[in-house]
């Protein structure tokens, strides 16, 4: 019995094993000059976890008496998480390494965190949902501090801490009401108590907080306020990660609580979710026109990107979880190649966030500026880029769904958000002749930067194969 | 005779107090740590609340994780402050405002 439970989590055991067994070798050993291939090993192992579940996984398997799920929706956020969190690490290893930063805590951490994210999305029960979300939490607020002699970084994991602990407060009072008025903590229990459509008034209670709790995890307006300055006060490589896999993660739960647990419920949900999701995408649009630091924008970038994605949660239908996932799936993949550009900024040995020292740009490094044009008109929607066919499937979503309304506010949005990803490729190429830049390329942040670029140009043939996993994924969830 | 419906009320209310206490709060960050610990602790008596009341364990087993999360959650938020304090040399509200916008 108990070994049919432990095959299922085996990956993730794996890697929490790996994460502690490292933790000891490195504190008795090498320390910090062990920072390096920790960083590698690290990689490596959540690139191998992420094509061993990719390949093996079959069917939905439940353990723990179905307090922990892995079926196929499971399966692609862990994917997605585990490749987005392995390339953010190898990419930040020269940054860190130059800066002093690269302690042997940080990858180690991050696979902590990337272990608690995939509790996070498989996870069947009230119980496991907070593990996985605490697991979580904890290492990403240690890692936003981890400069740890500036005021910035150890303000900004302060402030992390604080509303990630308020959110999580909420989280779990919205629990402990499910768990009173539903008897049960199991989702598979809690979606049976809905009935004609409508959960009793105790659990929608219930329901709100735990979207409260959820909603500051996405980062979602009003629960957005935390996003800047966590962005900017953590270390580029650390900001990299907070936008890449803790998004996927909070999102693939996100949808899993609202179909899992109250998918028989839809209408007490959709509304709700429906708001979030058009605050979050006119104030990212809106919010980002004023900011300077490239840092904050991507934080105000990131906010209505997951206004977007809420659409095709909002939708409520299959279809709609097929959107979010492709939606998240295109989106990490854009900021991945965004921060790789962001990570090669800087000047004298220092990193340089300021929009308008990128004036004339193009006119030095071509490539790269072309690569993150190409980056920018996909964040911004434009066809025919990547970037436009995942907003397409949300807006298709939520108009199928009934909520033209939300798809129109989505399209106004895109197009006031595209002013300020415009306004970057403009000083790029026609800004007046300003600083030199210095041209740190390593190799490792051009690749990522030149592939994820590529990507964007080249997947509007078949998107890579993610469309037909993401609508198989979506079937297994939403039935 | 004590119901279900005084716990839940004196769980609501603390954490009502919790939330305030996180907001209106000006003073010190101590202050905010425990205004959490409260939060947490409502969750805590509602939990049990329920468990007792329907007769299932599950609750109470809910709330030792809550616990032990709670504690280590703390841990990591004082280290945090710790850290913070030694750069900035304070530790009140009003003075985490290096950035803003």
């Amino acid at each position: 019995m108990i070994q049919a439970d432990l095959s299922v989590i085996l990956p993730e055991i794996v890697l929490a094993l790996f994460a502690m067994f490292a933790l000891l070798a490195a504190v008795y050993t090498g320390k910090d000059k062990l920072g390096v291939p920790l960083v590698w090993a690290t990689g490596g192992l959540m690139a191998v976890l992420a094509i061993w579940i990719a390949t093996t996984g079959q069917g939905t398997n439940v353990a723990f008496n179905g307090m922990f799920v892995d079926d196929g929706f499971a399966r692609f956020a862990k994917v997605t998480i585990l490749l987005s969190a392995a390339a953010v690490l190898v990419m930040s290893q020269d940054y860190m390494a130059r800066r002093d930063l690269l302690r042997f805590e940080y990858p180690l951490l991050v696979a902590l965190a990337a272990v608690g994210m995939m509790m996070m999305v498989s996870a069947g029960d009230l119980m496991a949902l907070y593990m996985g979300l605490e697991l979580q939490s904890l290492a990403l607020y240690v890692v936003a501090s981890l400069r740890r002699d500036s005021v910035k970084s150890t303000e900004a994991g302060l402030k992390y801490f604080v509303l990630g602990a308020l959110s999580s407060g909420l989280l779990l009072y919205g629990a402990s009401l499910v768990y009173g008025y539903a008897g049960t903590t199991l989702f598979s229990g809690i979606i049976e108590t809905a009935q004609h459509g409508h959960v009793t008034l105790g659990l929608l209670f219930g329901l709100i907080f735990l979207i409260s709790g959820l909603a500051f995890k996405v980062s979602a307006v009003p629960f957005h306020m935390w996003t800047p300055d966590v962005y900017e006060g953590s270390p580029t490589p650390v900001t990299a990660f907070f936008a890449t896999a803790p998004k996927m993660a909070a999102m693939g739960l996100f949808a899993r609580v609202m179909h899992d647990a109250f998918g028989l419920a839809v209408a007490d949900w959709s509304q709700v979710i429906a708001l979030l999701s058009l605050l979050s995408m006119f104030l990212g649009a809106v919010a980002a026109i004023g900011q300077r630091d490239i840092k904050r924008l991507m934080a105000f970038s990131s906010i209505a990107h997951m206004g977007y994605a809420l659409m095709g949660l909002a939708a409520g239908t299959q279809f709609g979880v097929q959107a979010l996932l492709v939606y998240m799936a295109i989106y990490v993949t854009m900021n991945v190649g965004t921060f790789a550009f962001i990570l090669m900024l800087e000047k004298d040995g220092k990193p340089v966030t300021d929009i308008t020292a990128l004036n004339s740009y193009a006119k030095r490094e071509p490539a790269k500026a072309l690569a993150m044009l190409i980056l920018l008109f996909s964040l911004a929607g434009v066809p025919p880029m990547l970037g436009f066919f995942g907003k397409f499937y949300v807006l298709r979503a939520a108009y199928d769904a009934g909520l033209a309304w939300l798809a129109v506010a989505g399209v106004i949005a895109s197009v006031i958000g595209a002013f300020y990803y415009l306004r970057i490729v403009y000083y790029m190429y026609f800004g007046e002749e300003g600083e030199e830049l210095e041209s740190n390329s390593s190799p490792v942040l051009w690749g990522f930067l030149m592939a994820s670029a590529a990507v964007m140009v080249l997947g509007i043939v078949n998107m890579f194969g993610v469309e037909g996993a993401a609508a198989a994924a979506a079937a297994t969830l939403v039935n | 005779m004590i119901g279900l419906e005084h716990y839940l009320t004196v769980a609501a209310t603390l954490f009502v107090i919790g939330i305030f206490g996180l907001f209106l709060n000006r003073k010190n960050v101590i202050i905010l740590l425990m205004s959490i610990e409260l939060m947490l602790l409502a969750v805590n008596i509602n939990l049990v609340a329920f468990s007792s009341f329907l007769g299932d364990l599950v609750g109470q087993v809910f709330t030792l994780f809550v616990l032990t999360v709670a504690a280590a959650e703390a841990a990591i938020g004082l280290a945090i402050l710790v850290c913070f304090f030694r750069n900035r040399g304070t530790i009140a509200v009003e003075d985490i405002n290096v950035m803003k916008g």
